[in-house]
């Protein structure tokens, strides 16, 4: 028996839900309240998730606020991504113990916990998308990504709030889900509150055929209300990136633009807009001794086009500037991304533009490196 | 395989507070590996007993206040074969470069009863300002466990990782919510040296920037945004001044925006 396409699923009847993915041996990441914003962490039940909150964004700004409901997920993203569970931030590639003779290597991969993301954004999905085709796809897949990824179960929420500085429709990659996902939620708030749930998997279909009472399927009209939900979502986006389509090619001609000076007076080169990004996957690794020397270490971790290090070589660094690196960062993820892997390295989020303690906006970045060309000195303004 | 000698541990102390050679006493549970692997032939803070030069590797707490401290540091790197400065008075010359370009004999004046018996430097340098500085580890105190990972690396004959990057890093890896952002609490992590594993936004209080300047330090961005959360300009000024006042790219911005 195969699960109807398409079902509708009581606001009381979301603790069965999870129950369900539970005892199909996932343990659940989603949405909650801490440290002041909507991060995502273990969630056991339909009360850990933000009940009642909003987040509202501006270039270096978030801000949690009540809602007039108590919607579920009535935010846009927060300052974490799910790219902390597939690609964490630290993690031991080896370790290695000296014996009576020479040494022994323990390379074993750690297990990878069945793990449920509840709640992933649709720019979320195509985030992950990007990831999987830089760290699976060719020659070498990242073995750690790999099991990590492989016991992910995929609970997608369409958006149904756009934050101030999202811009996944202009993008492309949101807010509406176009697949990639084991269910897929509609949060509905009336007339009563409600999710239009999709199942896209088998295994998102077992995890509904586990419930003990079916869910009906959605009438049309809560059909209909879903598909207004994201249509009005992605009629509120804070944010533009625009003409899309021109700005691989067309930042390809800015290498001497004047705006990289101008936003390199403000760029901190503090990195958090590639630790923020979903698709930012640059690593460095380092070994580690202890005392005795009888152990060792080698860990990866997240790093940063912004630091030095980052291409440091004989004789130093390549990249000296703030200039450098901002470029070399926008133009990757906007631009040679294409050339390297097929796609854009940006999908919209807005976390880069939110979370960046000076409020760099990446879309006017762009939008003042590709306008046209100043009027010449002595003209009017 | 054969018992190598151990390597010669010393620790001296400069116009300081102590509190980093406390942080290698603090190394409890490694402590006694510590002693295991190297002979901790002179640490006047941790035994009386101490063993004549020429050392392995040399820590140095402290900045370089009085003609004396001129004269012992150059003893101090010519009997050892490594020397590692820790702590912002060793690097940058500590809280007590406040001095710097004030008038030292009136500070002698108003504190001491007897200022004539007081032989003091018009100025607190750090000890790369004297002597060549094999590595550095910054912090207003040292983290332990970059202390300990300095020595291993050491002990183990390749050079220690000390990541210049900003404390923004740490506290991403970490997962901590961004203070300033989040809170509007303002916070000097931008612009500073990792090394303390992000220990102040971990309870959500801003950066003081105990590690001093990061690699790449805009601090005149950071003083705007700082601006923009309502500190005024003398708030900024302080900022800028504590620990690390004596580092260039900090005093530098305090200057910018100090009203007097």
């Amino acid at each position: 028996m195969t699960a109807p396409p398409t079902l509708r699923l009581a606001r009381a009847d979301l603790d069965a839900l999870l129950d369900a993915v539970r005892a199909d041996g996932w343990t659940v990441l989603g949405p909650t309240v801490r440290e002041e914003a909507i991060v995502y962490d273990r969630v056991d039940r339909a009360a850990d998730l933000p009940a009642g909150w909003t987040d509202v964004q501006a270039p270096g700004r978030y801000r949690l606020e009540r809602r007039a409901d108590e919607a579920l997920f009535g935010y846009a993203v927060g300052p974490h991504s799910w790219k902390r569970a597939l690609h964490p931030a630290d993690v031991r590639l080896w370790r290695a113990s000296r014996t009576a003779d020479g040494f022994a290597v323990d390379d074993a991969p750690p297990a990878a916990e069945r793990t449920a993301f509840l709640g992933v954004r649709a720019c979320e999905l195509a985030a992950i998308a990007i990831q999987d085709r830089v760290l699976l796809d060719g020659p070498y897949p990242d073995p750690i990504y790999r099991a990590r990824r492989e016991a992910t179960l995929l609970i997608a929420v369409q958006c149904g709030t756009a934050g101030g500085t999202c811009f996944c429709a202009s993008m492309n990659t949101g807010p509406g889900v176009t697949g990639g996902a084991d269910l897929t939620l509609t949060e509905l708030l009336e007339p009563a509150h409600a999710f239009v749930v999709e199942v896209g998997s088998p295994r998102g279909a077992a995890i509904v055929a586990r419930l003990a009472s079916p869910p009906p399927p959605a009438t049309e009209p809560e059909r209909a209300a879903a598909g207004a939900v994201v249509a009005r979502t992605a009629a509120s986006m804070g944010r533009t990136l625009d003409d899309p389509a021109r700005v691989p090619a067309a930042l390809q001609e800015t290498y001497d633009h004047p705006r990289w000076d101008d936003v390199a007076q403000r760029c901190l080169t503090c990195a958090n807009c590639t630790m923020v990004c979903p698709t930012c996957f640059c690593t460095q690794v380092s070994d580690t001794t202890d005392l005795t020397g009888d152990h060792a270490e080698r860990w990866r971790r997240w790093d940063s086009c912004f630091t030095l290090e980052f291409t440091h070589v004989h004789g130093g660094s390549v990249r000296q500037t703030a200039r450098s690196r901002y470029r070399q960062w926008l133009t990757h993820k906007l631009s040679t991304w294409h050339d390297q892997f097929g796609t854009s390295g940006c999908v919209g989020c807005g976390r880069c533009i939110t979370w960046c303690p000076v409020g760099i906006d990446i879309t006017e970045e762009v939008r003042a490196l590709l306008a046209p060309a100043a009027p010449a000195p002595g003209g009017a303004q | 395989m054969s018992e190598r000698r151990k390597p010669r541990l010393a620790v001296w102390k400069f116009a300081s507070c102590d509190g980093c050679q406390l942080s290698l006493l603090d190394c409890e549970d490694e402590l006694l590996e510590v002693a295991g692997a190297v002979e901790i032939a002179h640490f006047l803070e941790a035994s009386s007993a101490t063993a004549e030069g020429p050392y392995d590797v040399s820590l140095v707490e402290g900045s370089i206040t009085t003609p004396h401290d001129a004269r012992r540091i150059l003893e101090v790197r010519a009997v050892s074969k490594v020397l590692v400065t820790i702590g912002a008075c060793a690097t940058a010359g500590g809280v007590q470069a406040l001095r710097n370009g004030r008038d030292v004999d009136e500070f002698l004046r108003l504190v001491y009863a007897r200022p004539d018996w007081i032989d003091a430097l018009a100025t607190s340098t750090p000890i790369a300002a004297h002597v060549k500085v094999d590595h550095e580890l910054r912090g207003c105190p040292v983290n332990k466990h970059q202390l300990l990972g300095v020595l291993s690396a050491l002990l183990a004959g390749r050079s220690p990782a000390v990541p210049r990057e900003s404390v923004c890093m740490e506290c991403k890896r970490r997962g901590t919510v961004c203070v300033m952002v989040a809170r509007g609490t303002p916070c000097l992590g931008p612009v500073t040296h990792a090394g303390c594993g992000a220990l102040c936004p971990g309870y959500t209080r801003g950066c003081y920037g105990c590690f001093g300047p990061m690699e790449t330090p805009n601090t005149s961005s950071m003083a705007q945004a700082l601006r923009a959360h309502g500190q005024a300009p003398d708030a900024i000024a302080r900022a800028f001044r504590s620990f690390n006042a004596g580092a260039a790219p900090f005093a530098q911005e305090a200057d910018a925006h100090d009203p007097s």
